[in-house]
């Protein structure tokens, strides 16, 4: 007989945080008066952690060619792809197709997929069983230099 | 119970993940300097291509057999075994990270879980966030696990890549399918020596009595039955440093002069001292060995090398390259032409708890100075503070003709996408 339990869990280790964030700050150094700001200091904002949720399964890729200038990726931007994301309808995947990385829009209908681009010079994509198809991750941000 | 989570074919994986154009096809990776084949996919295995190889002797066979060929690119695995072992954590609090792709985990209080769902959940997640594929042998002792593992590489389709040994009757049919070598801690010598006494599998070996095992062998052997017959006897081992560091390499062409040679290990010896004090511990032994080029048998041979003990334990560079490059100047022989050296450090012992030695001691400023030097070259990357005994003029490279992109660590070597 089997007990019923949660199905599975999941243990999470500690958070390693890097030295660059926040400064120790001895109160009793000075004879004066001590900062009001000790009690309420915080940790500085991380744009690693803003932009990353899954260290392990985060990775960066280099976008070259305008194909999805409609959705504000141009050419040279850095994309932030997530493996851990499941692939769904409407998400920006980075895919792997006929030897070549592509970033599109997924698109997913009826059990076929699509990949659309967002930019009218580019003509959609369906997949078919002919195609070397695999997709590599979501892109969860697109960072740019202005 | 105990699971042995292995990487398949790990470094080759690694490459995949990055160049998925490598996906079903022959790919063999090279050692440092491009040496010798260490990893291969499994289609390269099919070629007939062995481990361990020297690479320039197989050219032409890795032209005929269209066997694609990379030179090691560390700081990419190095990275891609970090995810998979952090991952691995999410699954157990008790880990034994084993090698770069490999290791063991305690499942404690699992009772009421089904290991198989388990392993498959944890083989799924690795695969889907970092791409690498793995195999999974899940059973109630570590060498068991191993067993386990073997089963679940050899039949992916069969098993999923997951097999747990949970009945007696798995357990017999698991045994008697394991050849002796294939076993873990079985070495060549003792199969030799167990082949004679008729033990043709592991079944046969767990079956020898505890006298005999003890009477002609050692209490490991001992215990490697007993775990076989699925008894623990090896808990896991958190390994917070390693017990040896060395650094040694091939040269990319060879040395026959004494500066050349002095000057490659006082690099190593440094190199050593780095990752002495990254660890935080002291050394008390250093070796140092030299090798002529045993490849080229028409050529004069000389292989030797030296072990010092040190009269006190130091991870100072100064002291370790001033040790090595004098443990050179015994070695050397004149007339040879050196392709290989080395340098390890042993007997090592945590930083802030040694016996102190009343006569001689470090120099204490060699410890403040070895902290700024290191925040410098970990600053500026590459390593800007040498030793006057290093070559300042020329930067030493290994021969990587083949090494792929840093994908995950250089910012320049990312993936590009259209």
């Amino acid at each position: 007989m089997t007990v019923k339990t949660p199905q599975y869990l999941t243990f999470f280790s500690l958070k390693d945080i890097k030295s660059n964030g926040i400064l120790f700050m001895d109160i009793s150094i000075s004879a004066g008066f001590p900062s009001p700001a000790d009690d309420f200091k915080e940790t500085r904002i991380s744009l690693d952690e803003e932009l990353i949720k899954n260290k392990e399964a985060t990775f960066f890729a280099k976008v070259s060619g305008q194909s999805m200038i409609g959705a504000g990726i141009d050419n040279n931007d850095l994309l932030v792809i997530d493996r851990s994301i499941e692939p769904t309808n409407n998400k920006i995947a980075v895919c792997f197709l006929d030897g070549e990385f592509t970033v599109k829009r997924l698109r997913v209908d009826n059990g076929e997929v699509w990949l659309q681009p967002e930019n009218p010079k580019y003509p959609i994509i369906k997949i078919t069983e002919e195609n070397d198809f695999v997709i590599w991750g979501i892109v969860t941000n697109v960072i740019k230099k202005v | 119970m105990y699971a042995l989570v292995d990487c398949n074919n790990f470094y080759v994986s690694c490459e995949r993940v990055f160049n998925p154009n490598l996906q079903n096809k022959p790919v063999a990776i090279l050692s440092n300097n491009d040496g010798c084949v260490i990893s291969l996919s499994d289609e390269a295995k099919k070629t007939g291509l062995p481990f361990g190889v020297p690479a320039f002797k197989y050219e032409a066979f890795f032209k005929v057999n269209n066997i694609t060929i990379l030179s090691s690119n560390y700081p990419l695995y190095g990275d891609m075994s970090t995810r998979v072992m952090k991952i691995l954590h999410q699954f157990t609090p008790d880990i034994e990270v084993y090698s770069i792709d490999e290791a063991f985990l305690e499942f404690k209080g699992f009772q009421n879980y089904n290991l198989e769902d388990y392993g498959l959940k944890i083989r799924k997640r690795i695969l889907q966030w970092t791409g690498i594929p793995t195999s999974v042998g899940i059973a109630s002792t570590k060498a068991l696990s191993k067993v386990a593992n073997k089963i679940a590489r050899k039949y992916p389709k069969k098993t999923n890549g997951v097999y747990v040994i949970d009945s007696d009757e798995k357990h017999i049919k698991a045994l008697r399918w394991i050849s002796l070598k294939n076993v873990w801690g079985i070495g060549n010598r003792l199969e030799k020596r167990l082949l004679l006494k008729g033990c043709k599998n592991a079944l046969d070996f767990i079956q020898l009595s505890d006298r005999w095992i003890l009477k002609n062998f050692s209490v490991s052997e001992w215990k490697l039955k007993k775990e076989l017959q699925g008894v623990p006897k090896f808990l896991l081992e958190e390994i917070s440093s390693k017990k040896n560091i060395a650094t040694t390499r091939s040269f990319e062409s060879t040395f026959s002069d004494i500066d050349n040679i002095k000057e490659r290990v006082a690099t190593f010896a440094t190199s050593c001292a780095e990752k002495l004090r990254k660890q935080q511990s002291n050394c008390q032994i250093i070796i140092v060995f030299l090798r002529s080029n045993h490849y080229k048998k028409d050529t004069k041979q000389h292989k030797a090398s030296i072990s010092i003990v040190l009269p006190y334990p130091t991870n100072s560079s100064l002291t370790i390259s001033k040790v090595a490059v004098q443990a050179v100047t015994q070695l050397f022989k004149k007339g040879i032409a050196y392709k290989r050296a080395g340098v390890l450090v042993s007997g090592l012992v945590p930083t802030n708890n040694y016996q102190l030695n009343l006569f001689v001691q470090e120099n204490p400023k060699h410890k403040p100075l070895m902290r700024v030097v290191d925040k410098i070259n970990t600053k500026f990357k590459a390593n800007k503070i040498k030793l006057a005994s290093q070559d300042l003029q020329q930067t030493w490279k290994m021969r990587q003709e083949r090494l792929s992109p840093k994908y995950t660590t250089n910012i320049n070597d990312i993936i590009t996408v259209k």
